[in-house]
């Protein structure tokens, strides 16, 4: 019955499919905090550069990020992050699209979080002499981080179906198998429902467990 | 309540100014809300600042710990004029207690970890000597057996307390207090008002927003009176409350006394 998987490495394919997410996950996490932080910080350039940033990347087509980051970024200013194997290459440059892209997602959501601490305690933390960044790190962030677990959610299951778009730059993720699979096997239906399925194995439960994460960590007014 | 080595335990006030405002002035857009502010108070010294709403009594606090910058004139704090943003006014600003009428406890952490945060974070205390210290203010102001509980768990009174424990955690010069009890439910009124009244017996320097005639008059050195971001009036309180001068003191008076 399932014939067609033979001679396929669906599950490598799938490994990779993770890999990125994570990997995206982690470095958009970093980036969008940062962004944040520069959208709600004091300095008027970086407020102007966050929500420049913010409204142009999240608006641009995923698609026409990562194929910059393969036809401008690698060939036409050869950029090659630190690798000379062409599917590194890509692999890397699909990170660096996904975080990019992600990471304007991330701020939002944060940004809808750090609006629900109640601007008295950030006055009460300046009062007590903390200074800016520490304001941020000890009494905002952590209370925003809590309350947007949700938004931040959807944005990771997101995350996890758009790393699908690296097919476009031939990273041998799972949409790039399944494109192979379905052009070799003629067995379109199946080969589409392993995927879907190998998809919703991997959001499902990340779903599931940030959802309860979020409900055991918010903090209470 | 044990003794706290916080504050100046010998109650004498030590002669000289403390915090001293020279002809400061505000504008939020066209509204001119301190203007020409002169006041002086001197170590060991507890003002009450009265007023009608909008007068700007939240403002002038808030520009004392430099929440709230000024337009002109200049604030200096035991001696220091306060500097623009950055480190060198962080410092500074631990220095000024602040308690607001909204309490702003950080809702993430523990009652206990509120008042241990300055400490670690501002004042590079260590973590035992922190706990210490957040332990024995708590027993000061009342609420020790609340140490591990988070501020949502607790009353308003309890948690203005904790607000108040928390500014002295950082041995603060000055203390100042936007109209601490005026979220509170009237039972629980007296029980920050006592926190406050003991405080000025063990001589904190004071600058206190607030209609509570009872604290101003047993508590307070001096009453500054505020209309439309002025000073209007300065008197001892007895004096003040009995014999105002100006005829703004007399209206507002008649006003809160018969209601
Ligand atoms: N951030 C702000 N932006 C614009 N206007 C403000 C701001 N903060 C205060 N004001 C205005 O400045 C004036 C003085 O406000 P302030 O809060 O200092 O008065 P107050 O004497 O504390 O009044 P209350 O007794 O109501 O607390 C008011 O008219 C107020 O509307
Ligand atoms: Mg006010």
């Amino acid at each position: 019955m399932f014939d067609f998987l033979e001679g396929y490495d669906v599950l490598g394919a799938f490994w990779t499919t993770v890999q990125l997410t994570l990997l995206a996950a982690v470095g958009s996490l970093v980036w969008g905090t940062l962004l944040a932080a520069m959208r709600v910080g004091p300095v008027p350039l970086m407020r102007g550069f966050g929500t420049v940033y913010v409204n142009i990347v999240r608006n641009i087509p995923l698609t026409v990020i990562i194929l910059f980051t393969s036809l401008g970024l690698n060939n036409t200013l050869g950029i090659s992050l630190g690798s000379s194997v062409i599917d590194t290459i890509n692999f890397r440059l699909a990170v660096l699209g996904l975080v990019a892209y992600t990471s304007a997602f991330v701020c939002e959501a944060l940004r809808s979080g750090i609006n629900t601490v109640p601007v008295g305690q950030a006055e009460a933390a300046r009062a007590i002499g903390l200074s800016f960044s520490q304001v941020l790190r000890l009494v905002v962030l952590p209370q925003a981080f809590r309350s947007s677990v949700g938004p931040l959610t959807n944005v990771l299951i997101a995350l996890t179906k758009n790393t699908t778009v690296a097919a476009a730059i031939g990273v041998a993720e799972a949409a790039t198998l399944m494109k192979t699979m379905v052009e070799n096997e003629a067995q379109l239906i199946p080969i589409s429902a392993v995927f879907a399925l190998g998809f919703v194995i991997l959001t499902l439960p990340t779903g599931l467990i940030l959802g309860w994460v979020g409900k055991k960590v918010a903090v209470k007014r | 309540m044990t003794e706290v080595s916080v504050a100046k335990e010998d109650a004498v006030p030590e002669a000289g100014e403390l915090v001293v405002l020279k002809s400061v002035n505000k504008h939020f857009g066209a509204l001119h809300v301190l203007q020409d502010i002169d006041l002086t108070i001197a170590r060991g010294e507890v003002v009450v600042v009265i007023g009608p709403s909008g007068s700007g009594k939240s403002t002038l606090c808030r520009t004392i710990n430099r929440l709230e910058t000024v337009d002109s004139g200049t604030i200096a704090i035991d001696g220091r004029p306060l500097p623009q943003e950055g480190k060198e006014l962080a410092r500074l600003r631990a220095d000024v207690g602040m308690v607001f009428q909204s309490f702003n406890l950080f809702a993430h952490k523990t009652v206990l970890e509120n008042v241990m945060l300055g400490q670690i974070k501002v004042r590079k205390a260590d973590r035992k000597q922190a706990e210490e210290k957040a332990r024995a203010l708590l027993d000061r102001v009342g609420v020790a057996t609340q140490a591990d509980k988070y501020p949502a768990q607790l009353s308003g009174g309890q948690q203005q307390r904790v607000a108040i424990a928390r500014a002295l955690a950082m041995d603060p010069k000055v203390m100042l207090f936007d109209e601490p009890t005026s979220a509170l439910d009237p039972e629980m009124i007296n029980e920050v008002l006592e926190v406050m009244q003991q405080l000025a017996r063990d001589g904190m320097t004071m600058i206190v927003v607030t209609h509570e005639m009872g604290f101003a008059r047993s508590a307070a050195n001096r009453v500054v009176f505020m209309a439309d971001g002025r000073i209007v009036e300065e008197a001892a309180p007895d004096q003040f409350f009995s014999n105002p001068r100006s005829d703004r003191a007399k209206d507002f008076l008649s006003k809160i006394l018969h209601h």
